[in-house]
């Protein structure tokens, strides 16, 4: 008998295995590390390492008592603070992925529009960025927003203004990091969908009497309403519980929930409210996840 | 071979100097870069007319047809529509609608909004878009399929969506760029005859783009033959068929033998012309216009040749070769004859008799035709 076959008595086949080897790496680091969190925020706040009391804990002699406790879950919402941080990033990066949107789409057709050749440079040059390191780029932007940064030197020196702007720790240079970073994810995606675009429509709108544009609103755009949809999710998820960008850019009063939750994990140490900030921000982003992969699903099923 | 033609076939309009054409280009071309896709192209076009642009991939029957609704600017040359001049007109504001080869049907729409988009957009009143879109789908049958999405239909029924979408408009001038092109021949020779119904019965003026010679015949009321950007000949179907004016023309509408040869004779009533390919002389019985000892071509066709084993009367139009080859093909049979000059020569010959008395392969017979028959042309 062959390796293979002696393997395959036990249920071990090449596409079991190939299947297996994601899951176990996902179980491993989402699935147990999710599991940690979510019994953490269930706990009580303890003055010891690690900083909170165990769930189970041994009562008498014979009896397991589990303890589960919701007031980390019900502080959330008795202090604004916590509220206002979920309101304020879902409108953060509600207004990010507009701006992402309104410069992303021309950028999406007209590379779509491009011939062959250019489309292979411009389509690198979106994808340039992830060449280098997050965090590199947005210390770049503050050597670039920051007052005597480059584009302020710029502007004095051409004499347009007198005294450097205030950008640096703002909410401007919050909202440019943010589209700055995520309009690759916007991009892509809606060249995908424009890509397969067929043209010759545009011709028969505007041989039925519409002029360019309203071609474009009547054609284009509900054509590619998919790609809209699942570029502006790509955005709107990870910005919800962005961190970096508001923390090294926006100033000390961009309150959002990543932040929030950096300073209470590490700040005040409470574990259990941070874990149950994470919990709450975890099911917020579940339905926009969910359509975004309801959107997936069909356009695959519509390029079929 | 039957010519319908459309409504303006019968009255030959432009037979009739003083008939106002109803489309008239004028001296068009266009380049793309080095390339002269259409070159210096004139023509004339009448109300009611089918009129075909025939020709082989990229020979420009396509660009003329997209100048013609607007999707081109012409590099030079003017398009007059019903006495209009269309230069700098762009397509949506041109009488003319367009019928695209891939049919280009909106994905998201149905097909009652599809043929409604055109009126919706030159804001019809709504219970009048309601009535001319239910009577136009009702015209290409497609009645009961108004809520259907265009992948939901056949090839046939999305043909008739656009035909219905581009009609519907009620436009001066219909363009079809291959109408037929994406069905099969069952489908296609039938759409052929409801086309031309259609066409007689709304009285629209099409232009058609084909490549396929039987359909340009059966439909069209006049034949533009296009090569390398010109058109090389205009005329009606039988006209092209009959009297072509250059080997091309003969060459490429049907199949033709064709024999060079010397003008020996060159009389007001005859010709005689000496073909070593034949190997023998060639009578016809019109004069041509051509400088005496010139190199012509006497075309002639398969279905006009006769065949037999006793050798006919006379020594002009005759030659003896054997039977190379024999295709059967049912209502009739293809010979290919080879002559003693090496000259191979394609004969078509009706099967008539269930029992014919058979000419087979590598059988001597004789080859002859009437005088009237061959075609002499001098490019």
């Amino acid at each position: 008998m062959t390796t293979a076959g002696r393997l395959r008595r036990f249920g071990v086949t090449g596409r079991g295995l190939v299947v297996v080897l994601p899951y176990l790496w996902l179980m491993l680091f989402f699935v147990v590390p999710f599991v940690i969190v979510l019994k953490i925020s269930f706990s009580d706040i303890d003055l010891a390492i690690p900083p909170y009391k165990p769930l189970l804990d041994w009562v008498g002699k014979n009896s397991l008592a589990i303890r589960l406790n919701f007031n980390n879950y019900a502080f959330l919402f008795t202090d604004r603070l916590y509220v206002n941080a979920f309101l304020n990033s879902i409108k953060v990066a509600f207004i990010s992925t507009v701006l992402c949107l309104v410069i992303g789409y021309p950028m999406a057709y007209g590379i779509a529009r491009a011939k062959p050749a250019t489309r292979n440079v411009l389509l690198l040059l979106v994808i340039l960025p992830f060449w280098t390191s997050l965090l590199l780029r947005v210390y770049a932007w503050i050597g670039l927003l920051k007052a005597n940064g480059v584009i302020n030197n710029v502007l004095v020196w051409l004499g347009l203004i007198h005294d450097p702007l205030t950008m640096l720790y703002t909410p401007f240079a919050m909202y440019v990091g943010i589209v700055y970073s995520y309009l690759p994810f916007l991009i892509l995606p809606l060249y995908a969908n424009l890509e397969k675009m067929d043209w010759q429509l545009l011709e028969a709108a505007e041989d039925l009497g519409c002029r360019p544009w309203q071609a474009f609103y009547k054609i284009t755009l509900p054509l590619s309403r998919n790609g809209i949809l699942a570029g502006s999710m790509l955005v709107f998820i990870p910005a919800v519980g962005e961190f970096v960008i508001p923390a090294l850019l926006g100033g000390p009063n961009a309150l959002m929930i990543g932040r929030v939750l950096w300073d209470e994990f590490f700040s005040n140490r409470a574990w259990p409210v941070a874990s149950a900030v994470a919990i709450l921000l975890l099911i917020l982003l579940v339905p926009f996840m969910m359509w975004y992969q309801n959107i997936q699903a069909r356009e695959s099923a519509g390029a079929r | 071979m039957s010519t319908s033609g459309g409504a303006a076939a019968k009255a030959a309009p432009w037979k009739d100097q003083a008939a106002k054409p109803y489309v008239q280009v004028e001296g068009i071309s266009k380049s793309f870069g080095d390339f002269k896709a259409v070159n210096d192209v004139s023509l004339k076009i009448y109300k009611g007319e089918i009129f075909c642009l025939l020709g082989a991939s990229g020979c420009g029957k396509t660009t003329l047809l997209r100048m013609l609704g607007g999707f081109e600017t012409p590099s030079a040359g003017k398009i007059f529509i019903d006495g209009e001049d269309m230069s700098g007109v762009p397509p949506y504001e041109r009488p003319v609608n367009m019928m695209f080869q891939s049919y280009a049907l909106f994905p998201h729409m149905n097909v009652e909004q599809n043929v409604a988009f055109g009126l919706k957009q030159d804001r019809v009143p709504k219970g009048e878009i309601q009535e001319r879109v239910a009577t136009m789908l009702d015209l290409v049958k497609l009645g009961g399929f108004a809520k259907r999405k265009p992948h939901q239909l056949s090839g046939g029924q999305r043909q008739r969506v656009a035909l219905a979408r581009s009609l519907v408009k009620r436009p001066k001038l219909l363009l079809l760029d291959e109408p037929l092109g994406a069905l099969d021949k069952k489908l296609r020779e039938h759409t052929q005859f409801e086309l031309i119904s259609l066409q007689d019965k709304l009285g629209v003026t099409f232009v058609v783009v084909t490549h396929d010679q039987e359909e340009a015949m059966t439909l069209a009321s006049r034949i533009g033959v296009m090569n390398h950007g010109e058109i090389v000949q205009a005329g009606t179907p039988s006209e092209i068929y009959e009297f072509p004016s250059s080997k091309f023309v003969a060459d490429f509408i049907g199949s033709v033998n064709m024999f060079e040869g010397k003008l020996i004779e060159d009389e007001p009533e005859y010709v005689r012309i000496g073909s070593e390919e034949l190997g023998g002389t060639i009578y016809v019985s019109h004069g041509i216009s051509a400088p005496p000892e010139a190199i012509v071509w006497a075309a002639v066709r398969p279905e006009k040749i006769f065949m037999s084993t006793a050798p006919p009367e006379g020594s002009d139009n005759v030659a003896r070769g054997s039977v190379q080859d024999i295709a059967y093909l049912g209502d009739l049979s293809i010979y290919l004859v080879k002559l003693p000059t090496g000259k191979v020569v394609r004969v078509t010959q009706p099967n008539t008799s269930r029992h014919a008395e058979a000419i087979t392969w590598d059988q001597q017979v004789y080859l002859s035709w009437d005088a009237t028959s061959p075609v002499v042309v001098t490019r």
